[in-house]
């Protein structure tokens, strides 16, 4: 095996903490997914461009495939496995994505929703304009964002206690 | 709850059948992360897979000294062309009846090329060793043009086929030549197009491009030498040919492979055929005895399995002075890179591009393409394509746009003049297919109606006129296009993938309570068949879809299936879904009879059960019947309720559609703005609605992305352009024009639900409705045909040309 020096990382992932030795290179998209098998978070190109690795990381959306582990020492750190409350009712935002038949593959999605809860966060109610370009850092290939937009405005209603009547298309 | 006390539209409801904008099922694990991808698959042991592959574009490889990268620690080994030729894998048979180094077997023939196979504890340690591998290469003169590959003095590309006067698809006439395939009638078309008013005669590209799904290719090779079976995890669309191909390749016996497709992040036709790494990670696995990983990163992805398109193609139409068309002639020259590894199904070289005359009434046709060799990447993929038909359909759609052109006609006109009318279905085509069914007029009647296309035109004119005037520097573009596709391959009379008739399968097992699981040979891709597939059966017994399980992709548990790709599922295993149904319908009726003592023939089917005609009181639902079947079943009859059905389709599937692109191009810019884009669809009937608008949604997207930048290029030297996210233009959700959808309905007289496919049609027809929209915003300033892909740079400079910059 690697005999590469391993250093240490404590940070909380969906409200646990987690302390483990890595090494320096090791990318925190493959300890999300091979150390702590969070394997929601995906790879689709490890340069920053698809997003499928994004989670959030101290209230900011990080794409995981190009920030080391170490850099996120001490961080607090939420996947998509974190969304759902803890007895198992899905945010508004998974909800929305269902009802709204915003994905297809399912391979973007994970990333593509942790993108949204970030992005209504910082604009709770977002116009469609603001959540293209809000999520343009996300790639998807089979929707073409026309239900991501609504499923997110979908989001947006049931979080602010609106009825959202569009139906997907 | 007792069935009676619903109404009939309450229990109807009740089973989101077909027709139903029903959620899909796959969502629940999908938005919640726990979907169960191949790079998700860890296994005790083991190993990581990664390829060293040639910087060079044409070169022999003279030396491999792994020396270096084997006294790594946790490096295993590094396999070579050598250590597959002990296994007779050095080379693999290809789709299209060629053969494919596995690894570099003396020489490299594309950049990128697989030349090694490293093999090691962990991903990063296998890319360390990468590094380590040291290759000697001897560079060759690089052939990357398709036009100058049958020169004389081109250089020979694959020196093992030297002196081979024939291939798969019969003469080769020079050696970097693959075959000539010739269909139609040519003494005809001659004469049509001496005796034509008017001709047009253009060379149309449809550029090379990719496509990329966002999961990439991958594998997991699990041999377990004490029982000598092998599980093969993949992103596989076809998964059962896959374990054909890995037992004939591999000489395990085919029971003892195991073949898991499991959820697949998009496919677009990248992942149907059988590639180096594969093979690779199955071998590593057999020599180690330990699971080996193998996934392609992006650039890999891109650059090496996989192309789409490369279609260069010199289109001429005869017609008389009314606008009618009398001939079609074509010609197609294919570049298909190194290897010709052409998913087509095996007696199609050029897939079923012969149904080019498209939607139009041509009494005669010629078509003839010949494939070549080039120092690029091999492929010739169906990218959301039934086989070469979006090239076919981008071909015909331009085409009659230059016709108009040159006749002063409308596009629109001249397209309903020479559509093929409702009644002359079923149609038989100059180039031999017979066209199920459509009423094209009707379609582009709607299309036209609901754009108010004749006060779209009326802008247009104005808005030409102030350009002249200076007041404007914009121009504006309506794009047609008018497609007809061909799916749902194939009948077994002319449909085979290396000898393994194309027909689809479905398996269907009611328990004891009612509810069901179901097994299809098709394999999602994001598709959504576990919902789809559930609604197909609900209807046809009655059975809640929501106590309906979907299960594809195991070959050990589902039927033998040639897979998901050019929109086949819904005509081939929908098919045999719905026929499995009936099976169990039938015998479901004659249990019921038993139970109510009548004879079946005094049973009628309503909704979810049978009921004695005119006694609905007397009734039995599937639910009864179903335990009825295990627990007391009739006299003499077997016990159980399940069916299986294989269908062989009589006839492809002819599914259609009118697409409109409104379009402002800034002449300074070069940026084009898609102001409208809207998309009928004529998928023949409709099984989910939501499903089939994100479908058409998609694919119009991807149709958006290849006309307007999308591209695999190579620049002289043979180097791949645009192998990563950077330069390969994917749309995000800021430049993706907003979709407008639309039906008629017109179902396949042949198949059992009437249903045709629709998941390629937005690609099919969407690509020459975007660049017919170009084409028609420049055609005023004098130009007649722009090749794609129409990125700003390219526009502007075509502006620029014609004298239109500021």
């Amino acid at each position: 095996m690697s005999e590469i020096e391993q250093h240490p990382l404590t940070l909380t992932v969906n409200g646990k903490k987690v302390q483990r030795f890595v090494e320096p290179r090791t990318l925190l998209i493959h300890f999300l997914r091979e150390e702590l098998s969070l394997t929601g978070p995906h790879i689709g190109c490890e340069t920053s461009h698809c997003g499928a690795c994004t989670i959030e990381l101290n209230g900011m959306s990080v794409k995981s495939c190009t920030m080391f582990a170490v850099q996120a020492n001490g961080a607090e750190i939420t996947t998509i496995e974190g969304m759902a409350a803890a007895d198992g009712t899905l945010s508004a935002l998974q909800e929305g994505f269902r009802q709204m038949h915003g994905l297809q593959c399912g391979y973007c999605t994970p990333g593509m929703i942790l993108r949204a809860h970030v992005l209504l966060k910082e604009n709770p109610n977002p116009t469609e304009a603001e959540i293209r370009a809000g999520i343009a850092g996300n790639l998807c290939r089979c929707t073409g964002y026309q239900n991501i937009v609504k499923a997110i405005q979908y989001a947006a209603a049931k979080l602010a206690g609106r009825d959202f009547q569009e139906a997907a298309e | 709850m007792n069935d009676m006390t619903l109404t009939k539209e309450q229990r109807e409801a009740r089973l989101e059948g077909m027709g139903c904008k029903r959620k899909r099922v796959e969502d629940i694990r999908f938005t919640q992360g726990k979907g169960q991808y191949v790079d998700d698959i860890k296994m005790p042991g083991m190993l990581f897979g990664d390829f060293v592959r040639s910087p060079y574009p044409h070169a022999r490889v003279k030396k491999i000294d792994a020396s270096r990268a084997l006294a790594l620690p946790g490096v295993i080994a590094v396999l070579t062309a050598e250590d597959l030729k002990g296994v007779n894998l050095a080379w693999m048979p290809t789709l299209a009846g060629d053969v494919q180094m596995v690894l570099a077997d003396g020489k490299v023939l594309y950049q990128n090329q697989e030349v090694a196979f490293v093999l090691a504890e962990d991903r990063y340690l296998a890319d360390d060793a990468i590094q380590l591998v040291d290759v000697e290469y001897e560079e060759l003169p690089v052939l990357v043009d398709p036009f100058k590959s049958m020169d004389s003095d081109a250089p020979v590309l694959r020196e093992d086929l030297v002196g081979k006067t024939s291939g798969a698809h019969g003469p080769r006439k020079h050696h970097n030549h693959i075959f000539t395939w010739d269909v139609g009638d040519k003494d005809l078309t001659d004469k049509a197009f001496h005796e034509a008013d008017v001709t047009i005669k253009e060379l149309i590209s449809y550029h090379r491009t990719h496509p990329s799904p966002l999961e990439t290719c991958q594998c997991v090779a699990a041999m377990d030498k004490v029982k000598g079976e092998l599980t093969l995890y993949g992103t596989f669309q076809a998964p059962h040919v896959i374990r054909t191909v890995a037992s004939l390749l591999s000489t395990i016996p085919e029971h003892k492979i195991h073949v898991i497709a499991p959820d697949i992040g998009g496919g677009f036709g990248n992942k149907v055929g059988a590639y180096p790494g594969y093979i690779c990670a199955i071998v590593a696995s057999i020599v180690t005895g330990r699971p080996v990983k193998w996934v392609e990163d992006r650039m890999e992805n891109l650059s090496t399995t996989s192309f789409a398109r490369d279609y260069h193609m010199t289109t001429e139409i005869a017609a008389r002075k009314d606008g009618t068309v009398t001939s079609l002639r074509v010609h197609v020259l294919a570049d298909h890179g190194g290897f010709d590894a052409c998913a087509d199904p095996s007696k199609w070289p050029a897939g079923f591009f012969n149904i080019v005359t498209g939607s139009y009434d041509f009494p005669v046709a010629h078509l003839s393409v010949d494939g070549v060799y080039t120092n690029k990447a091999p492929g010739g993929v169906a990218y959301r394509c039934s086989f070469r038909v979006t090239e076919a359909a981008y071909c015909i759609e331009r085409a009659m746009d230059i016709l108009a052109q040159k006749l002063g006609m409308d596009p629109a006109d001249l397209r309903m003049k020479n559509f093929i009318r409702r009644d002359q279905f079923p149609y038989q085509s100059a180039l031999g297919w017979e066209y199920d069914s459509g009423d094209y007029h009707l379609a582009m009647q709607k299309a036209m109606d609901t754009l108010n296309y004749r006060a779209l035109r009326e802008e247009q004119k104005q808005k030409q006129e102030a350009f002249r005037r200076g007041e404007t520097r914009e121009i504006m573009g309506i794009g047609i296009s008018f497609f007809t596709e061909i799916v749902g391959a194939g009948p077994s009379k002319n449909c085979d993938i290396l000898g393994v008739a194309m027909f689809d399968s479905a398996e269907i097992r009611v328990h004891p309570t009612g509810s069901v699981i179901s097994r299809m040979g098709t394999k999602s891709q994001g598709q959504g068949h576990e919902t789809t597939w559930a609604q197909i059966i609900a209807t046809e017994i009655g059975i809640p879809a929501e106590n309906i399980m979907v299960e594809e992709g195991n070959t050990d548990t589902a039927p033998y299936g040639l897979g998901t790709y050019g929109s086949r599922s819904t005509p081939v295993a929908g098919a045999a879904i719905a026929l499995a149904a009936r099976k169990i319908r039938a015998k479901a009726q004659m249990i019921a009879a038993h139970m109510l003592e009548v004879s079946e023939y005094d049973l009628e089917w309503d909704v979810d059960g049978f009921q004695v005609k005119g006694n609905p009181q007397a009734r039995k639902s599937m639910t009864e019947i179903a335990w009825a079947a295990y627990h007391l079943p009739p006299p003499g009859m077997e016990p159980g309720l399940e069916a299986v059905s294989y269908y062989d389709p009589p006839n492809m599937t002819y599914p259609f559609g009118a697409y409109f692109c409104v379009m402002d191009i800034d002449v300074d810019t070069g940026v084009a703005k898609t102001r409208r884009f809207y998309a009928l669809d004529d998928c023949g009937t409709r099984i989910n609605p939501m499903i089939i608008e994100g479908q058409v949604h998609g694919g119009l997207t991807e149709a958006f992305a290849i006309a307007m930048g999308q591209e695999i290029r190579y620049d002289e030297a043979g180097n791949v352009m645009g192998a990563s996210f950077m330069d390969f233009f994917l749309p995000t959700a800021v430049e993706t024009p907003h979709w407008e959808t639309d039906f008629t309905v017109t179902p396949s007289p042949h198949h059992p639900i009437g249903a045709k496919g629709v998941g390629e049609s937005p690609n099919v027809g969407g690509v020459p409705a975007f660049s017919n929209a170009v084409n028609d915003a420049f055609a005023f300033l004098g130009s007649t045909h722009i090749q794609m892909p129409h990125d700003s740079w390219r526009l502007w400079k075509v502006a620029k040309e014609l004298g239109a910059t500021a």
